[in-house]
């Protein structure tokens, strides 16, 4: 066994970890991520590795505001995330190389590490007419991600669009835009919203890297740490809601006083999300507490299940 | 006949980009610039509630987040015809002044800054020089030695792992970088904490905006944010301007000069011919008269003569798009017909439209609107431009090019930061008046047309809407970006971005830096791999993946 390997298994004994709990911690990560048992051993590696884990992120048919909120995380700080904790080995949006050079990246990750990178996606994948809406490098999406997802450890889909469809499969959808999921048959954990709360993504991520146990999840691929109640639960302005106190205009005595906005079309009762407790940009607000209506921006085809916006439930 | 070189994926830029130039005798002789990506979000929108347009449209990015919803609400505004309350107008400009910060910075130090700085030459910096230069050229804090060397064995340490993430296969060492390696590892150091200020810049938006990215209190008719109307948010909106302040003055300004006196030969390299602005920041209910930066075209580089702006003299060519059709449509006719037949440079080869105005291509962004401003008169335009060139020894001349977009970019986010200081006192006084309206209430007509004319960071950007049984009924989007980064037209003349790059030089098509300056400096939204083409044998090298 090498040194890092055996000194890891010193760590985790003192901690009264057993070898035989250690591969059982895997063994459960792999069963929850749908992976063969043969993946097992290969997240034991991954998190026993002195290596900070790689990141591959590919981006499809995206707005880049997934990766915009993840630059406003401060615990920790995008900087130390990316790189003192993770290795984020191919991302388009601040990597230093283009063209061939930025391809020679992926291609290294994806074969250096491969079964052990954290493939992380945002955008969903266009299938229409053999996926040309959607090309990079002269290969479609849909070809990229076929070829790199198989070989990740896990599948992280951040925003609606890579987890259910998002945007480009608002109807009529013309270009046949797709989740990950079911473009490429690979089963993933899911942090949607549009974009979701930093919060939410550094949870995931690092919860599983650093302690090797991956957020328990629904029935949507969704964290339940983060997706597992109503934002109607956890909103400030409930008891307004119960008491029958609802904003008829944004420009009103009860708009004012912080009344509720079912009146004005909110889709809290309708969301699975945490926005009311943990809010945005260091608990700045969040859409309520603005004044605005929710609408839903962490449920699959909420463009169009949820919408018009200004009509109530 | 020269070489092709084309560059898929562009990164460092919003969305997917593929640019491909011809090189002769060492510089670009022609280039084309190609979307690779489409959605097709004027598709969607058709049908839907007028209302809704602004949270549908905001979602065409993430990076330029807010400036869709606000073309939206003020497009549907006009239609609807109605004026929104003092209140709702102050409040959207701040939100907007807070996107322009924070935009501008992350672009300059997280998108651009890798063409003009080598990291891996910071390594061999001596960080007492580093100090003195520091201290030589701004009074920003964090520049003492021990600084300068925590940061060094940062990077340092970063390097020993061997992971190399984002800084793996990077240009480095190219003869296109000019720095000393003392100026890049100040650069470096500014970089770093630029990752950390752009979060707190962007919690400004979150003040009035419920949450950044994609702020959401904006509505047709005003602004949501009625319990955030009192002293306690002002203050908190305040404090996060004074410290962006304090970074725009002190890091983000001083560097760009400082970087520029090393590059000042590409005041000569990336220019174009035509800028167009539609002007931005209504100081009051007139618009555009009051707005901060005034509406206007220049032509051919003459600033003296800024024309005023017809509207109805824009076109969308789609002859080299892959879109249905060769016909050239005003937006408020505008169709949206897809039709991919294959890339070809010399037929159709983007997803973007290409704008043209009166027939001719325009620049738009910074430079467009600071040169306009400074061609009509602007004082705080003029004394800003005349101080960089001052300091930089360098002619007007040196503002057509890819070097005076840079430093238009900076510059513009002075002036606006600055001017933001009185927007915040002007809502207060109104507070104070007891005013607190922020929102217009109005009745959806069955049918109507409107028009939302913006300025927003990259540039120019217009919303239309046609109205049909209170349905939106047509809606089109005239994107800054497909202005710079669009197309040939009908008459075969090159987009902004084509123009620009040629005459570039490059002197390592595998290591394009050069190239990559120009394109970054136009702050592409859109998205594209080096393949090395022999026109004669037309063998083209493929990097396959896995």
């Amino acid at each position: 066994m090498s040194d890092d390997k055996k000194r890891f298994g010193e760590r985790l004994e003192q901690r009264g970890v057993s070898r035989r709990d250690f591969m059982k911690f895997c063994t459960i990560v792999s069963a929850t991520m749908g992976l063969a048992p043969s993946f097992v051993p290969k997240i034991a590696e991954a998190l026993a590795s002195p290596q900070r884990p790689p990141v591959v992120w590919l981006s499809f048919a995206e707005c880049t505001g997934c990766t915009e909120a993840l630059l406003r995380t401060t615990y920790p700080w995008i900087d130390t995330l990316v790189l003192d904790i993770l290795s984020l080995d191919y991302h388009e949006t601040i990597m230093a190389p283009s063209g061939e050079a930025a391809e020679k990246s992926l291609h290294e990750a994806v074969t250096q590490h491969s079964g052990k990178f954290i493939c992380v996606v945002d955008g969903s994948i266009p299938t229409a007419d053999n996926g040309v809406y959607g090309m990079i490098g002269g290969k479609t999406f849909l070809e990229i991600a076929k070829e790199v997802c198989p070989k990740a450890l896990a599948v992280l889909c951040v925003g609606t669009c890579s987890a259910y469809g998002g945007v480009p499969a608002m109807a009529p959808n013309p270009t046949g835009a797709k989740s990950i999921q079911e473009a490429v048959g690979v089963s993933t954990v899911n942090i949607p919203g549009c974009p979701p709360n930093p919060i939410n993504m550094v949870g995931t991520i690092v919860n599983y890297l650093l302690f090797g146990k991956l957020p328990d999840v629904d029935q949507l691929g969704r964290p339940l740490f983060a997706y597992g109640k109503l934002v109607h639960d956890q909103c400030q302005r409930r008891s307004h809601f119960e008491m029958g106190e609802f904003a008829p205009s944004f420009q009103s005595d009860e708009a004012q006083r912080g009344f509720c906005l079912y009146e004005l079309g909110c889709k809290g009762p309708e969301t699975y999300n945490n926005c009311p407790s943990v809010k945005f940009n260091d608990g700045t607000s969040w859409p309520v507490e603005g004044g605005h209506p929710c609408i839903g921006c962490s449920e699959p085809n909420f463009w169009d299940k949820l919408s018009p916006f200004y009509k109530p439930l | 006949m020269g070489q092709r070189v084309v560059i898929d994926p562009i990164t460092r830029i919003e969305g997917h980009l593929r640019i491909e130039v011809e090189v002769a005798n060492g510089k670009v002789s022609n280039a084309w610039s190609s979307s690779t990506l489409f959605r097709g979000l004027e598709i969607m929108l058709k049908g839907r509630d007028p209302r809704d347009a602004q949270l549908i449209t905001q979602r065409a990015c993430g990076v330029c987040t807010y400036v869709h919803a606000l073309a939206s609400v003020r497009c549907v505004d006009d239609a609807v015809k109605i004026t929104v309350p003092n209140n709702a107008r102050i409040i959207r400009n701040l939100i907007h002044g807070a996107q322009f910060l924070h935009d501008h910075l992350v672009h300059f130090y997280h998108l651009h800054a890798l063409d003009w700085v080598d990291i891996v030459s910071a390594l061999q910096a001596d960080p007492q020089k580093t100090a003195k230069i520091a201290s030589e050229v701004s009074q920003a804090g964090m520049s003492g030695v021990n600084d300068f060397k925590d940061v060094q064995n940062r990077l340092k340490k970063f390097v020993e792992s061997g992971q190399l993430g984002i800084f793996a296969n990077g240009y480095w060492g190219s003869p296109a970088y000019k720095l000393p390696p003392e100026v890049n590892l100040l650069a470096a150091s500014h970089y770093l904490q630029a990752l950390r200020q752009q979060a707190r810049t962007a919690r400004m938006m979150a003040v009035f905006g419920a949450k950044n990215p994609h702020p959401q209190t904006l509505v047709v008719g005003g602004v949501t944010c009625a319990t955030d109307l009192n002293a306690e948010r002002i203050a908190e909106f305040k404090y996060l301007w004074q410290e962006t302040m304090d970074f725009v003055n002190n890091v983000y300004v001083p560097d760009v000069v400082a970087v520029a006196g090393f590059y000042k030969d590409w005041g000569n390299i990336g220019g174009t011919t035509n800028f167009l602005a539609y002007g931005e920041f209504p100081q009051s209910e007139k618009e555009p008269d009051s707005n901060l930066f005034p509406r206007g075209a220049i032509f051919k580089r003459n600033i003296g003569q800024v024309a005023p702006v017809d509207i109805a003299l824009i076109e969308e060519h789609v002859k080299h798009s892959w879109y249905e059709g060769d016909q050239a449509l005003p937006p408020a006719k505008g169709e949206t017909k897809p039709k991919y037949d294959g890339l070809d440079v010399e037929k159709r080869y983007s997803w973007m439209k290409a704008p043209r105005y009166n027939g001719e291509p325009m620049e738009v962004g910074p430079l467009a609107r600071v040169l306009i401003a400074y061609g009509k008169g602007n004082e705080a335009a003029k004394k800003s431009v005349d101080g960089v060139l001052k300091q930089l020894g360098v002619p007007t001349e040196a503002l057509f090019s890819t070097l005076g977009r840079t430093a238009a970019r900076a510059l513009e986010t002075k002036i606006i930061g600055d001017a933001m200081e009185g927007w915040m006192m002007q809502l207060v006084e109104n507070l104070k008046n007891g005013d607190n309206k922020i929102y217009q209430s109005f009745e959806m007509p069955d049918s109507g047309t409107g028009t939302g004319l913006n300025d927003v960071p990259r540039g120019a950007l217009g919303h239309w809407i046609e109205i049909k049984d209170k349905k939106i009924g047509n809606y089109q989007l005239v994107v800054p970006s497909t202005w710079n980064l669009g197309p040939r037209c009908a008459a075969g003349k090159p987009g902004p971005v084509e123009e620009a790059l040629i005459g570039t030089p490059v002197s390592d098509p595998k290591r394009p830096v050069e190239i990559l300056r120009t394109v970054h400096s136009f702050d592409p939204c859109i998205a594209c791999g080096v393949h090395v083409i022999d026109p004669q044998t037309n063998e083209i090298h493929k990097f396959r993946v896995v």
